[in-house]
């Protein structure tokens, strides 16, 4: 049996990860804050049901997870998979091409670093509906597994699967329209 | 003709994402690799959706803690909140 008093020790380096996918679901500080407390106080109180030997990390995020899906989903309605609408794959890529830093003069594909600022990188991330933006957070940002994932949301993998996949094309033809928006797309790229 | 046209780009494109998060079987994700080093067209759209992933986790993660919070999570553990005489 896990001892609390190893708790505070083991657990606390994830803290840092923990508050970053904490902005991302509740997409404001002070409730990003109170979500983090929250769940460390209930691992601390249910410590004694962690398997030693398991993954600490996973069971954090998955008590982080469902202390969000508890406290913050009943505030908005739910998206089925139709709301984001039919967005061709690959969207980005294919129009990547038609972007350049006019600043430096190279082309976009030399750097996305450089070329998407965070701001708008962590807005299309939060401006996905919950749904599709628990996925995407708990597989693009932290590196969690379907399987796993398919656990914290006590969803099949399958409809993991499906909603990664539209949740990222979505925030794609967001990262696009931000680009447009900032004037990067050439006067010659195609409308 | 166009790569991308073969059937295999298809598949390629298809899985790539799986391909990406590592979910696909060792004998699948063979053969993606190995058309991915035959196809460019397919390797640059290989390249750009790996570094596309690279940056989102980069950016998304990019969050400074607030002070305090740290200390204010670890009083929480000296804490007996519910009264029943066990710190927690």
């Amino acid at each position: 049996m896990a001892d609390q008093a190893v708790f505070a020790d083991q657990a606390m380096q994830y803290a840092p990860q923990l508050f970053a996918a904490a902005m991302r679901m509740t997409r404001n500080r002070a409730d990003a804050e109170d979500l983090v407390q929250e769940a460390y106080l209930k691992g601390f109180r249910s410590f004694h049901t962690f398997t030693e030997g398991t993954n600490l990390r996973a069971w954090l995020f998955r008590i982080l997870t469902n202390t969000y899906i508890n406290k913050y989903r009943k505030k908005q309605r739910s998206f089925d998979e139709s709301d984001l609408g039919d967005i061709e794959d690959l969207y980005l890529y294919k129009r990547m091409g038609t972007f350049e830093d006019a600043s430096i003069g190279r082309s976009a594909e030399e750097s996305l670093m450089a070329m998407l600022p965070d701001d708008e990188v962590k807005q299309a991330l939060e401006d996905l509906p919950e749904n599709f933006r628990l996925p995407v957070i708990l597989a693009d940002v932290e590196g969690f597994a379907y399987k796993e994932i398919a656990e914290m949301l006590d969803i099949p993998i399958g409809t993991v699967m499906s909603r990664l996949h539209r949740g990222r094309k979505a925030m794609q033809k967001a990262l696009h329209d931000y680009a447009v928006a900032r004037g990067l797309q050439r006067e010659d790229a195609p409308q | 003709m166009d790569a991308c046209d073969e059937p295999d780009c298809e598949e390629t494109l298809k899985e790539l994402h799986v391909f990406l998060d590592e979910e696909l079987s060792t004998e699948a994700s063979a053969s993606i690799k190995g058309h991915l080093e035959d196809c460019p067209d397919c390797f640059g759209a290989f390249d750009f959706h790996a570094e596309l992933k690279q940056v989102i986790r980069a950016k998304c993660r990019n969050e400074e803690m607030p002070p305090g919070l740290l200390s204010r999570i670890e009083r929480c553990f000296d804490t007996d909140f519910d009264g029943d005489g066990k710190i927690g």
